[in-house]
Formats: C-alpha cells, sequence, structure tokens
C-alpha cells in the first residue's frame, strides 16, 4: 500500500487516538462500558492498522514476535497470581478483599489488576493471530483486489 | 412520537437490515464482498444490541467482529480464491433438518418470558444479589465489570484461558515463523518462500 497517500497520513493521525480509546477503555471499564476484552482488542487493531498500512515488517519491529511470546502468557499469569495473592493474604483464590485495607478498595485494585491481565492477553493474541496469517500472505497485486 | 416506539422502529430497520445482508452473504459469490458484508453485519447486530441497552456486549461485537474477524476474513481471503464455488445441488434431507431445527427454535421462543420481565427465572436467582453486590461489596458502578471480573472471575480467568489456548493453537497450526525474526523484509521473503518451496519437496518426497 505504499502509494496510498489518505491511508498513510489517517492512520498515522488515527492510531495515537486509538491506543490511547484503548487505554481509556482498559482502564475505565468499571465505570463506563469496556474492560480488559474490548480494550485489548482495540489495542491490537491500532498495531493492525499500522501493519496493513505500513507492511507487516514495520509493524513486527514495533511489536516483535520476541514480545507477544512473553506478552501472550503473561497476562495470563497475571491474573492467576492476582488470585493465588489473594490466597497467600488470607482469603480465597480470586478473592480481591484482602488486598488492600478495605474489602472495596481490595475489589477495586484487584478488578483493575485482573482486567489489565485480560487486556495483555487478548491484545498478544489478537496480533499474534494476525502476524500468523499475514506471515502465510503472498503480496496481492493491487489489481487483484 | 414516543421514546417507545422510535426504539420499535430502530429495531425493526436494524433487523431489516440484518437480514438483508445476511440473505446477500449467501447470494454473493464474490467473497470479497461477502467479507466486507459479515463486517456489516457485525456492525448491525452491534447496533442492536445498543438498542437492547447491552452497551458492553455492542462494544465487543463492534470490536471483534466487525473489526478483528473482517481483517481475518480479509487476510484468509488473500490466501486462497477471490470467488466461491458453485454450490452443491439442492439436498431434501438438509432442507428438512434446518426446516425441522428452526421450527423448533421458533416454537421454543413462544415459552419464553417476556423480554425484560423481571420476573423471569433467568433473573431470579443470583442476578438480585449481584445487582445489590455489585454498589454495596465491590462499589463498581458497571455491574457488568462487576460479574465479569469479581463476582464470576473463576469463569473470566477461563475465558483468558481459552483465549490464550486459542492463540497458541493458531501459533501452532500457522506458524510464527523463527526466521522472520532477523534482518530485513526483502531477504527474509526470499528465504522463506525458498524454505516453504523447499519443505514442500521434501512432504512430497
Amino acid at each position: 500500500m505504499r502509494h496510498h497517500l489518505v491511508l498513510r497520513v489517517v492512520s498515522k493521525i488515527l492510531i495515537p487516538f486509538i491506543l490511547v480509546f484503548a487505554l481509556y477503555v482498559q482502564f475505565h471499564g468499571d465505570f463506563g462500558p469496556g474492560g480488559g476484552f474490548q480494550a485489548g482488542v482495540l489495542f491490537a487493531s491500532a498495531f493492525i492498522l499500522y501493519a496493513l498500512v505500513y507492511g507487516v515488517e514495520h509493524a513486527r519491529e514495533v511489536l516483535p514476535l520476541k514480545a507477544l511470546r512473553v506478552l501472550v502468557p503473561a497476562g495470563l499469569l497475571i491474573y492467576a497470581l492476582t488470585g493465588f495473592a489473594g490466597i497467600l493474604l488470607g482469603g480465597k483464590f480470586l478473592d480481591y478483599d484482602v488486598l488492600a485495607a478495605t474489602p472495596t478498595a481490595g475489589q477495586h485494585i484487584g478488578i483493575l489488576v485482573i482486567e489489565f491481565g485480560v487486556g495483555t492477553t487478548v491484545a498478544a493474541v489478537m496480533v499474534s493471530i494476525f502476524y500468523a496469517y499475514a506471515g502465510r500472505t503472498q503480496d496481492v497485486d493491487e489489481e487483484d483486489w | 412520537m414516543t421514546g417507545a416506539e422510535m426504539v420499535t422502529w430502530v429495531n425493526i430497520g436494524l433487523l431489516t437490515m440484518l437480514c438483508l445482508s445476511a440473505a446477500a452473504i449467501l447470494l454473493v459469490r464474490h467473497l470479497f464482498a461477502v467479507a466486507a458484508l459479515t463486517g456489516a453485519f457485525s456492525l448491525l447486530s452491534a447496533g442492536l444490541l445498543v438498542a437492547l441497552d447491552a452497551v458492553d456486549v455492542a462494544f465487543t461485537e463492534a470490536a471483534v467482529g466487525a473489526g478483528i474477524s473482517t481483517v481475518l476474513m480479509l487476510g484468509t481471503l488473500a490466501l486462497t480464491s477471490r470467488s466461491e464455488k458453485i454450490a452443491p445441488t439442492f439436498s431434501p434431507v438438509a432442507f428438512v433438518v434446518v426446516l425441522v431445527t428452526g421450527g423448533a427454535l421458533i416454537y421454543g421462543t413462544s415459552d419464553m418470558p417476556a423480554f425484560g420481565d423481571p420476573n423471569a427465572p433467568a433473573l431470579q436467582h443470583v442476578v438480585p444479589t449481584y445487582i445489590e453486590g455489585s454498589e454495596s461489596d465491590i462499589a463498581v458502578p458497571n455491574i457488568v465489570t462487576a460479574v465479569l471480573a469479581s463476582f464470576r472471575g473463576y469463569d473470566t480467568l477461563g475465558e483468558v484461558a481459552v483465549i490464550f489456548t486459542a492463540g497458541i493453537g493458531v501459533m501452532f497450526l500457522l506458524g510464527l515463523r523463527r526466521e522472520d525474526e532477523d534482518d530485513e523484509g526483502t531477504v527474509r521473503r526470499h528465504r522463506s518462500r525458498r524454505d516453504a518451496s523447499a519443505k514442500k519437496d521434501g512432504d512430497a518426497a
């Protein structure tokens, strides 16, 4: 897509806003609609847009496979370890009440942390799946579309 | 026009467009158009979910259904041919199965409680506890998040594990080629193509 000037310029402007919106959805999920799943997909879509317009090679320089290989399990681990933190602090598995001084503060921290884990895994898996598809695709001639 | 009437008309409009796009997906043979139409279908479903006040679900449908799925569909399209093969001839057995299943589903809806009925069995069991608890125990305004992340934390952990597994599965099936990690594009592309053809030769042997 080297000569699609409008696409390149518009996506360059849009990508930062998509990323910030994803972060808003991620960390505002307990007040408004959204949460880790939606934020993860939005975050991934910014990278996918970048890869579509500028090429997968450039996207892989921004978010390399090595990083994805760490991030995919990291989110799930963050979630599971939050559960075990509840046990270690004297509660039950995934019991957020004991994470802070008051139960509601603990709930807030617990929800924020596990949503972060959800977002990390979802975003990393979405980008990995896209890389896996795009890695097998031959370059398509503009006329073919 | 009252608000309720307007919602009804919006619903009718959305459902009509939903049916039209579904019919178009069935009839159109050009797969690029079909991929675009499935995206439109998801976006219309998202609109319908907003009309049902299920904003969180609508959000997910718009992001996953209309966004990522369409991109993956187009990615698949780049790997395969551009137009659908001519469908096999009419099969009476399949037609009867579809008719009976559809009829059973429509018959089943007649026993369902009315939409939004507070006395519906599904809203009797744990739902009152969740609604009160999300304010008193968790103090989170969005009940969906409270249920998803706290009351049903185990389920969500399972869901994340499912996504993790799906990602691992795709990586195993399609493969994230290791040689792609180093140096530049042109060299890499040639090499990976050669690898692919070498692999094919190996399989043939």
